[in-house]
């Protein structure tokens, strides 16, 4: 059966947090939510590579997990910023 | 027993990423949702990351794994500190009302020009 597999419940359970997030971003009120939604997104799909890794035996998806959290994080400083109105060397 | 002590790891990280996503889901306001949000998902994900490490040992795999755990816990919450204070700047306001906005007094005084009382209560214009 799949429901005894752990790996069926823990990509599971990812997959509706990533719902969840993208529910976020298409209902939002404010930009401020989706931007706040995006951040999350990259944050989680940092450890679905993670759990990649141990479900697949190949550790290439950890160089895919290091790359992602810094592209994530620079996009979200930069999202803060545009939100503040404010320009990129202020 | 490696293998159990890394599943329970990984299955907290994983119910920690849930519920921080449920919280983002429900909860009425930016900043709740921030504060919500931003914590659980964060030690969900460097919970994740410390189980593959553990599950691995010290491999090249596991080293990298540490590699991101540290990465995680240090630029998660400074993302999330800009993105909160970006969203106060733009305007906007907790949904259920306040009672005293220390920030807002600073954002005053900076906008008039008193550099100085604003720098010695710890607000740096440009940071």
């Amino acid at each position: 059966m799949i429901f005894s597999n752990p790996y069926f419940w823990a990509f599971g359970l990812l997959l509706i947090s990533v719902y969840l997030c993208l529910y976020r971003v298409a209902k939002g009120p404010t930009s401020a939510d989706r931007m706040v939604a995006i951040d999350i997104l990259g944050v989680i799909l940092v450890g679905f590579c993670a759990l990649m890794t141990i479900y697949g035996k190949r550790d290439f998806y950890l160089n895919l997990a290091i790359a992602w959290s810094l592209l994530s994080f620079i996009g979200t400083l930069a999202l803060a910023k545009y939100l503040e109105k404010r320009n990129f060397d202020d | 027993m490696t293998e159990l002590i890394a599943g329970i790891i990984l299955g907290s990280g994983i119910l920690f990423d849930l519920f921080g996503c449920i919280g983002l889901a429900r909860f009425p306001d930016v900043y709740t949702r921030l504060q919500a949000s931003t914590k659980c998902v964060t030690l969900g994900t460097a919970l994740i990351v410390f189980g593959v490490f553990i599950s691995e040992g010290f491999t090249p795999a596991g080293i990298k794994a540490l590699l991101v755990m540290l990465f995680i816990l240090a630029t998660s919450p400074t993302s999330a500190h800009a993105l909160a204070r970006g969203a106060y700047r733009s305007g906007i306001k907790p949904k259920s009302g306040y009672v005293v906005d220390k920030y807002q007094e600073l954002i005053e005084k900076e906008e008039k020009g008193d550099f100085e009382e604003a720098k010695n209560q710890g607000a740096k214009r440009g940071v």
